[in-house]
């Protein structure tokens, strides 16, 4: 008899995962709060790595493998990452059987761009919308499988908590329809999260309306371990905007896009000037911290202002538009310049979260049953990711999760009892009876915004404990204030508010531990940068950090770093790194 | 309030058989601002310009880039994304509405699955023979890649269905939006393979013989997709495997 299992969330790596289950002849359950064709991995613009070395430069999985331990800071455990490196190739090529319109070079080959923290050309891209070329293919393998009936979508729904048996292993989810606010249990064999990163517990960041890890969040809550919460990757090139920051790829700084500011009236290149070896294309968190430093220590920011200059003026229109014409149509369109004739004006933002729901080798969370991959894992990127390779783990987590997934069902010998998914479901119902009784002064969207404004200030580039035991206490304070809030409306039917207050709590939950765990790592490493303790500090903290919930807030412990195939080495991009 | 305001005159709709009614919103105006984060603002503060404290809009949105299509809405009579309709481009008081060829779930958010039933009677995908390690795919010229990837960007928007005059309550016309995918299929040395069982549904109920060439799909796609180019391909396959198949059963 088949597996049954349930997929929460329907990006890169919940497709994916969908697709390789279905194939195995498993049953499929799909839950996503939007149609799976808008899910966030659409955002992804500039690539997807592999070393298939098609430019003659003697690239290779290990040199990947290198790279992406490196630009981590030796905090990712190496045997996955090592395991991944190996695995992108044939990733990229299934994705173009697939049929994703990939970039070719004149031979009709794929062609390859570079991105930062790497000296090779590794980047398979389709136009700047990589993401989306990636997730359209998924989104029609797996459909085909829909048609087949193996695939079941419940698209508009919204997991609100794992079901457990009385051994706390995972049999299942109870699930809400955003239309009708109906709530069901859905039994499974496995349950896995593929519900991507918290971007929204900083309010404004690079990621889409959905990202508020409120599903992870629940997880926690349910006992699941999270871990490296306090490695959140501030992205060195956004634009700013009221509603969020959008991303300008690192992809136009691979095609020979450079970041600079005025200086004593002169343009000055100062990433190129800082590191010499990686100029414009050293890591995301090199490159943030060099902007940060330039525009509030140094004051050089453009005309006064938080932003510098990213300028691609220089650089062939033609080969511009057939390599990045996505990126720059989105400046264009939203600041209403055109970015081939004006540099763009960019600054620092949230934009993805290493940490996340801690997991074993085959994706598994400490709960049985409950797996998790995608930006929700924490598995591959350690303390920094290097660009494009996101969309790698993402793929990558999904098709090795589907092998365990499947033993794991074979191994379930009877159904649960159905008074377990009886008990889970009264208990959503109750929480939700109160949610429409709510009646304080407080805006749940204006709390939210207020989170996450402290959250941006103190929890991102730079970090001091003092403000990090604030943000903590300001934490707490906004679960007082959730209590306060007023439902302003009361419907029944496609309510978005009582949904988003339930999500808002959510949200509180999961900052604490990104914000205790940043607290309690007094070193700095990859994106986590304090400047009373200025180095890595290997001894004491080459370790995850796990946090646990608990009612009184989240309980920590570390577990070591399996650093057994890449012996840790300081990171430097002034210079090459064989001299490092 | 801030001097200068942006009013918006949103139609409402409580539930998908209820009547559906306008209300007035004034937000602060911020150059930046785009329809979609003056939505948020009214969520902040839901009250209506007569001073009324009322249920927040209801809207969809996600990506707030132009690449999920899912902020599709009728801003001043043109159907768009609402994230990249900027406020200082409405030029006065701007009416916000849901698009119409679609049934309404509650305020300006539609439902649009009718579009993804559409790409599975199409069967708009490469039927692949495997997801193990099978190579590389096939070799494809850059020009090919690059008139496909045109294609290959749609966002199942619906900006496409919501123009087209052929599309009302009592036509089946699927629109252009599959039409773009089935073209693109063809384009693909692998997807070529099955191109005939995509044709048969572009043949049968609501396929490609339903366009009346009325052009605006072309006109209204955010993604600039030379729609009209894929219509007039899709026809002639049509009626060149009629022949073929007239004569050759």
């Amino acid at each position: 008899m088949p597996g049954h299992h349930i997929i929460v969330g329907g990006g890169l790596a919940g497709l994916t995962a969908a697709m390789k289950l279905a194939e195995h002849g498993e049953q499929v359950d799909l839950f996503s709060i939007v149609p799976v064709k808008r899910s966030h991995s659409v955002c992804a613009q500039g690539g997807i790595n592999g070393a298939v070395n098609t430019k003659g430069e003697g690239d290779s999985p290990m040199i990947h493998f290198d790279d992406t331990i490196y630009g981590g800071d030796f905090l990712a455990h190496q045997p996955p990452v090592k395991a991944m490196c190996e695995a992108a190739p044939a990733i990229i090529y299934l994705f173009d059987r697939m049929g994703v319109m990939f970039n070719r070079t004149p031979e009709g080959l794929l062609d390859f761009r570079r991105f930062g923290g790497t000296k090779h050309h590794r980047t398979a891209f389709a136009g700047a919308t990589t993401g989306q070329q990636l997730l359209y293919a998924l989104d029609e393998q797996v459909r085909r499988y829909e048609a087949a009936g193996q695939v079941r979508k419940f698209e508009g729904w919204e997991m609100l908590s794992i079901v457990q048996d009385e051994s706390g292993s995972c049999r299942g989810i109870v699930a809400i329809d955003t239309r009708s606010l109906e709530m069901r249990a859905f039994p499974a064999d496995t349950t896995m999260v593929a519900t991507g990163g918290p971007g929204l517990v900083y309010g404004r960041s690079t990621q889409s309306l959905v990202c508020t890890g409120s599903a992870v969040s629940a997880c926690y809550q349910a006992g699941a371990t999270y871990a490296n919460g306090e490695m959140v990757q501030v992205h060195p090139t956004a634009m700013q905007g009221e509603d969020k920051n959008r991303l300008i790829s690192e992809s136009i700084r691979g095609e020979g896009g450079r970041i600079w500011t005025y200086r004593d009236g002169k343009p000055w290149y100062f990433l190129e000037d800082m590191y010499p070896a990686y100029g414009n294309l050293v890591p995301r968190d090199i490159a943030t911290r060099a902007i940060h430093k330039v525009v509030f220590e140094m004051k050089l920011g453009v005309d006064g202002n938080p932003v510098v200059y990213l300028d691609v003026s220089h650089l062939d229109p033609a080969e511009l538009q057939r390599k990045v014409a996505g990126v720059l149509e989105i400046y264009e369109k939203f600041a209403g310049q055109d970015p081939r004739k004006v540099p763009m004006k960019i600054f620092p933002a949230a934009h993805y979260s290493m940490g996340g729901l801690w997991v074993d080798y085959s994706q598994q969370t400490n709960i049985p049953g409950l797996f998790a991959a995608g930006e929700c894992d924490f598995q591959y990127h350690g303390a920094n990711r290097l660009g494009a390779n996101s969309l790698l783990s993402c793929i990558h987590a999904g098709i090795i999760a589907a092998a365990p997934m499947i033993g794991y069902a074979k191994s379930q010998k009877s159904a649960a009892s159905s008074q377990i998914y009886d008990q889970e479901l009264a208990r959503q119902r109750e929480s939700f009876d109160k949610l429409f009784k709510m009646s304080g002064p407080e805006n749940a969207f204006a709390v939210w915004r207020e989170m996450g404004e402290i959250m941006t200030e103190n929890v991102t580039v730079v970090r001091y404990n003092d403000k990090l035991k604030a943000t903590d206490n300001k934490l707490l304070e906004f679960k007082e204030r959730w209590g306060r809030i007023g439902l302003n409306d009361k419907s029944k039917w496609a309510n978005e508010e009582v949904l988003f207050v339930r999500q808002l709590w959510n949200m509180i939950e999961l900052a604490r531990p990104i914000t205790l765990g940043a607290l309690n790592r007094n070193e700095s490493r990859g994106a986590h940068y304090k400047p009373d303790f200025p180095e890595r500090d290997d001894a004491n903290f080459m370790k995850t950090t796990m946090a646990a919930w608990s009612s009184d807030g989240p309980r920590f412990s570390w577990e070591p770093v399996d650093v057994s195939l890449i012996k840790p080495r300081p990171r430097r991009y002034d210079i090459e790194k064989s001299a490092a | 309030m801030p001097e200068k305001t942006q009013v918006l005159r949103i139609k409402r709709q409580e539930t998908p058989n209820s009547a559906p009614y306008y209300e007035e919103f004034e937000v602060p105006y911020l150059p930046h601002h785009n329809v979609v984060s003056m939505l948020m603002e009214i969520r902040r503060n839901p009250v209506t310009r007569q001073g009324k404290r009322v249920a927040p809009v209801t809207f969809n949105a996600n990506c707030l880039e132009e690449v999920c299509g899912a902020c599709t809405m009728v801003i001043n009579g043109r159907v768009r994304q609402a994230c990249s309709q900027l406020a200082n481009g409405l030029n006065g008081p701007a009416t916000v509405e849901p698009m119409t060829k679609f049934p309404v779930v509650r305020d300006l958010w539609v439902d649009r699955s009718k579009m993804f039933d559409y790409l599975k009677k199409a069967q708009a995908w490469i039927p692949i023979d495997g997801t193990y390690d099978l190579g590389p795919g096939p070799r494809v010229a850059p020009d090919v890649q690059q008139f496909g990837y045109l294609f290959s960007r749609c966002m199942t928007c619906g900006c496409c269905l919501e123009a087209c005059p052929q599309i009302n309550s009592h036509s089946k016309f699927m629109g252009a939006s599959v039409i773009g995918q089935v073209y693109l299929m063809s384009q693909h040395p692998t997807g070529k393979m099955n191109l005939d069982e995509r044709l048969e549904a572009m043949m049968g109920e609501g396929g490609v013989a339903d366009c009346g060439n009325a052009q605006n799909c072309v006109e209204v796609c955010p993604k600039d997709i030379p729609l009209t180019t894929a219509i007039a391909s899709v026809g002639r396959q049509t009626t060149i495997k009629w022949l073929r198949d007239l004569f050759m059963k």
